[in-house]
């Protein structure tokens, strides 16, 4: 980072310090000065077009935009004089002369600018007695309702769409008076971040349709969480209103997300009450009956009493809670089983060492690396969020980047390098090669989809070994990532629910290798490869792949019904806290497991949040250190896996259908209706 | 004391005798232009500076001093390009169309010098979508230039390789300002850039450039031949030169013509217009630079000076002198609407003042035209156009609300009898009342 030089400017008389290049607006908010704005946005281009923004500076003959002015030396700004007042009551007017007057019955209403900023420079009645402008609302999808009467042109959605969602398919059509936001020709915005342009909309023009006409804000609980949809680890608060989740927003996280949201995380949140597993079931007789929690612990405890535990096994899902994931490895532990195993995709990570399965550079690395290669991943997919990092990358700074895998729209330009594995081993010698090599900080992304296939150890060598001779592993820059795709895989690995001394893995434990398996929500694999005659305990919250194979169901809770720890992609640990209440019967996770362990004759030694969690810290320092990046130690070793025996088969995509990729987006009616719309077009025949 | 044949740049103006480079050339443009150029770049600049030119498109900002923001040199690789302006949509001119379909190669010519002057390695013309058929010749006039060696490389002879454009813009008047200009021709919407940063920093294709109106870059070789001397002893000071008025309106014969900066309206209109229809007496009133200033009435057309300060000094401007005459036929109050009516057509709908309050004012205005408004809305109305003015980005705004602005400040008594006569024809009847 070059030395930034600050200049002194003066903002109502008031002193303040600015980096050169800052706009009179930083200046301002420096000072406390506060201004009202509507299109200006932190994180968007500068448009300076909505004109709210108007201060005065010393000499300038007329009013500035404050937004879009860069601050000189010795520069006098006035962001509060009669003439700034006028021309911002003057705005205001104008906006407001052909905005409807529909603020009882618009979604935006109570968390509106232009309702906020209407109490500071608004009128207290109209000059204007001619008609209102009216105009036709769009279709932007099944995620965006749109009343367009009530847009204010500010553009803020054009330049997201453009800049940070990479799907450039918003503009505005026709002038003046007529000018139109508009998607051109009508069809759903193509992006898996459409959600944020509900944020960034300063009016009630681009609301939500899934929250339209629900509540007010103001009657909502708040509470913050994490979104475990994805690996990234988006900071979200969940708003509900009794027992009823209402809607989820982005948390600003500079570090993580920013404020940006991917849509599963957003819109899926209508499969809590979908399908939901909201009481304990029993199979009896071949068929699933409803039962009460003494049953269902009373039959688990007649089939787990006389097993050995080596024929006893229990798989994590990707989306279980770190406490929940100790809470069964314990229990697996009393019961003298090591078969564990997390990996429910048959991924082949390796869980030895840390670097071996995070995203080392952090989130925050693809800011500063210089080179990209993804390998069998398509981030677009599964990290909408982190995609769009990447592309803020690639497009300001030209960022080479190149993948290994599938063609996919990333939404920034990418070469290709080749479709299978046997790829990686050539890239040292292509042109690519070269400019992983001159970069001071080359970045290798490492999807699921790479590991996720018979081949995957070697490949996840193979990858190691080139981020090795690359010499991209080092003290000062780990560039070895794995993108994860749900949230609960990495504090799996963390707690080392994996197969022990002897233990047997995923394939061995569906194969017959043991009487009783064990669940957590586990849902990725095919329920039909469980050898028959095995006893499957499935404790989960919806009615997936899992359930229904199970002999005992578990009624558990959702990530917005418990309060749980996450680990992201980068090995970041968070904390999300509960929502709502689960439904019926339905209980946290690790909870019904310490009751479990009464009743197996093994009680664990936690009985409330505190004492669960200060095991997790027991079990792994790094749940300790609560939003932070802990450095990993450099490691000698390297993965488990001959990079020789990488097989030739493309990789495939890990996720094809990004609405319906989990067991929430399976059950909600919202995603089901977003992969309705971005299905691909069948292709007709001429007749 | 009229401006003497001898001293007209545009000889052609009116077409006696043909545009192409040989006529061209026997009237004495390309005459010595390797010559000049040979004196360098800071030579012309300061040339252009001491002459007193100001820009002849409106806005009147000195010329070389324009010129003089131009990076001396090029350190980061990026090419400098001079952009000419000829979107003349402004209504009530039509000079620049009689430049490029007359005397083109006066235009021709003063790119090279220009370019010269800011060492720019390409020029661009961007000419208004319905002057097709001048298009037509300009492009012509430029190609005989390359034919002749004139442009290209090593133009003229003066060792400088200089290509020159014609763009053609597709009608619409926002484009006329210099930095929407710069996006059509890059070829996005037509929305004025904000400033900082001007276009002599980050201009066309992110790259210095200075764009020029026709006018003011088609007089340059004649300053340059003549001295700065010559072009600076018309008009008055710091308003020196000549300038092509566009008479038009109710004079007996429209015209353009090229003048002596500083002449009086009255003179200019009776010598070369043919007087007002009916009579100097008959005057109602003046627009006397394109629609975009505000009008004058009668008493101050009396003894007004046609220069960028005189009109100043009268709250209106000189702007591309685009003269339109009004006798006391005219529904001034119709004519001003219809201005309204026209600036909200070509708002470029960027900013909320002009997007919104344009088609205000030109409601308002439409209703003022038959009366039926109240007296306090003429209050209102100035109210608005106050906060519009000086609000936007661009300056197209502040074009627009003006003659209205001139309306009022001149005209109210007009507008509010307007009012009185419709309340009385609307007045309700006095309804006969039954006896109890």
């Amino acid at each position: 980072m070059s030395e930034v030089k600050l200049i002194k400017v003066t903002v109502d008389g008031k002193e303040v310090e600015v980096p050169l290049g800052a706009t009179a607006l930083q200046a301002a908010e420096l000072a406390g000065a506060e201004i009202p704005r509507f299109c200006y946005h932190e994180r968007l281009s500068i448009a300076g077009n909505c004109r709210m923004c108007l201060v005065e500076v010393e000499k300038a003959p007329k009013p500035v935009a404050s937004c879009a002015f860069p601050v000189m030396d010795g520069m006098k700004i006035i962001t509060d004089s009669p003439g700034v007042r006028n021309a911002r009551r003057g705005v205001m007017e104008f906006l407001l002369i052909n905005h409807p007057l529909d603020c009882p019955i618009c979604d935006q209403g109570g968390e509106c600018d232009l309702q906020d900023q209407a109490m500071a420079y608004g009128g207290d009645s109209s000059r204007y007695h001619e008609n209102k402008r009216s105009v036709t609302d769009k279709y932007l999808g099944p995620l965006i309702k749109t009343i367009m009467t009530r847009c204010i042109q500010c553009t803020r959605c054009v330049r997201f769409a453009t800049e940070v969602a990479g799907v450039p398919e918003l503009g505005a059509v026709g002038r003046g008076e007529a000018m139109e936001i508009t998607t051109y020709v009508e069809k759903a915005l193509s992006t898996e971040l459409a959600g944020n342009l509900i944020d960034i909309c300063p009016v009630g023009a681009l609301t939500s349709r899934p929250y339209a006409f629900m509540t007010r804000p103001w009657e909502l609980v708040k509470n913050d969480s994490i979104d475990v949809l994805d690996a990234t680890g988006t900071n979200i608060r969940v708003d509900a209103r009794g027992p009823d989740v209402l809607r989820i927003l982005p948390r600003v996280h500079e570090e993580v997300n920013e404020e940006w949201m991917a849509d599963r995380g957003r819109f899926s949140f209508d499969a809590l009450k979908k399908r939901r597993l909201d009481r304990p079931w029993i199979r009896e007789n071949g068929k699933l009956r409803a039962a009460t929690w003494p049953e269902a612990f009373g039959a688990i405890a007649a089939k787990l009493k006389g097993l050995p535990g080596d024929r006893i096994g229990a798989v994590a899902g990707g989306l279980a809670d770190a406490e929940s994931i100790v809470a069964l490895k314990d229990l697996m532990g009393a019961l003298g089983s090591s078969n564990l195993d997390c990996r429910e995709d048959g991924a082949a990570l390796d869980g030895s060492a840390r670097p071996f399965y995070l995203f080392n550079s952090g989130i925050t690395g693809i800011d500063v690396a210089d080179a990209v290669l993804i390998i069998g991943s398509n981030p677009r997919l599964e990290a909408p969020v982190m995609n769009s990092r990447i592309r803020r990358k690639v497009m300001n700074n030209r960022m080479p980047a190149a993948v290994i895998g599938p063609r996919a729209d990333l939404t920034y330009p990418v070469q290709y390098l080749g479709e299978g594995p046997d790829a990686v081993a050539g890239v040292l010698g292509g042109a690519f090669g070269e400019v992983l090599r001159n970069a001071k900080r080359p970045m290798i992304v490492l999807g699921r989809g790479a590991l996720a296939r018979a081949d995957g150890a070697a490949v996840l060598a193979a990858a190691w070994g080139l981020a090795q001779s690359l010499n991209a592993v080092r003290e000062d820059w780990n560039g070895f990532n794995l993108l994860h795709t749900q949230g609960g895989q990495v504090a799996a690995l963390d707690l080392g629910f994996l197969p022990g001394q002897g233990g047997k893995d995923l394939g061995a434990m569906l194969g017959g290798g043991v009487d009783a398996l064990w669940l957590l929500g586990a849902d990725a694999f095919d329920a039909a490869l469980i050898a028959p005659g095995t006893f499957v305990i499935y404790q989960g919250h919806h009615g997936d792949r899992g359930a229904g194979r199970a002999d005992v169901i578990l009624p558990g809770a959702t990530y917005l019904e418990k309060d749980g720890t996450y680990v992201s992609t980068e090995g970041r640990v968070q904390r999300g806290r509960r929502g709502v209440f689960p439904p019926g019967e339905a209980r946290e996770d690790w909870r019904i497991i310490r009751a479990a362990s009464e009743l197996l004759g093994h009680p664990l030694p936690y009985d409330d949040l505190f004492a669960i969690r200060a095991r997790l810290v027991q079990a792994n320092p790094v749940f300790e250190r609560i939003d932070e990046l802990v450095p990993s130690a450099m490691v000698s070793a390297s993965p488990a896996g001959d990079a020789g025996s990488v097989g030739s088969e493309p990789f495939v995509p890990f996720i094809t259908n990004y609405y319906q990729a989990d067991v929430m987006g399976r059950a909600s009616d919202v995603m089901a209706e977003c992969a309705r719309t971005h299905a691909p077009t069948p292709a007709m025949a001429a007749e | 004391m009229a401006l003497q044949d001898k001293d007209r740049i545009f000889t052609n103006l009116y077409g006696a005798q043909h545009w192409g480079l040989q006529a061209a050339q026997k009237r004495g443009n390309w005459d010595r232009t390797a010559e000049i150029i040979a004196k360098g770049r800071d030579w012309i600049i300061e040339e252009v500076k001491q002459s007193g030119l100001r820009g002849r498109g409106g806005a009147g900002f000195p010329t070389g001093l324009k010129w003089s923001f131009m990076p001396k040199s090029n350190p980061d690789g990026r090419p400098s390009y001079l952009v000419v302006n000829c979107d003349e949509s402004e209504p009530g001119t039509c000079k620049d169309r009689d430049i490029i379909r007359h005397d083109p190669h006066t235009l021709v010519e003063g790119c090279l010098m220009a370019a010269v002057a800011m060492n720019a390695s390409a020029g661009y013309i961007y000419v208004r979508g319905e002057y097709y058929n001048e298009g037509l010749i300009l492009q012509a006039a430029i190609d005989e230039a390359y034919d002749a060696g004139l442009l290209g490389k090593n133009a003229a002879g003066t060792g400088y390789d200089f290509d020159l454009y014609v763009h053609r813009g597709a009608g619409a008047y926002i484009c006329g300002e210099e930095t929407a200009l710069i996006e059509s021709l890059e070829g996005k919407k037509g929305m004025p850039r904000l400033k900082p940063p001007f276009p002599a920093a980050v201009g066309l294709y992110g790259c210095p450039s200075t764009v020029n109106n026709v006018e003011t870059i088609a007089v340059v070789p004649e300053i340059l031949r003549r001295g700065a001397s010559w072009f600076a002893g018309f008009g008055r000071p710091k308003n020196s030169g000549t300038k092509i008025f566009c008479i038009q309106g109710h004079v007996n014969k429209p015209c353009n013509v090229e003048e002596e900066m500083s002449i009086p309206l009255r003179e200019l209109i009776e010598r070369h217009a043919g007087g007002v229809r009916g009579g100097w007496d008959n005057l109602l009133c003046v627009i006397p630079g394109g629609s975009s200033t505000p009008l004058l009435p009668k008493h101050i057309c009396d003894d007004v000076l046609m220069d960028f300060d005189a009109l100043r000094e009268h709250k209106s401007g000189l702007g591309t002198a685009g003269v339109i005459v009004m006798d006391k036929s005219t529904d001034l109050i119709r004519a001003i609407a219809r201005l309204s009516k026209f600036y909200k057509h070509e708002s470029c709908g960027q900013c909320t003042p002009c997007r919104e309050g344009m088609g205000w004012v030109s409601r308002v205005m439409d209703r003022m035209v038959e009366g039926r408004a109240e007296i306090d809305e003429i209050s209102v109305l100035e109210d608005v156009t106050k906060r519009i003015e000086g609000h936007t980005i661009c300056a197209l705004a502040d074009g627009g609300v003006w003659p209205v602005q001139g309306l009022i400040r001149h005209y109210r008594p007009m507008m509010e009898e307007r009012i009185a006569a419709y309340k009385a024809r609307h007045a309700a009847p006095v309804l006969p009342m039954a006896a109890e």
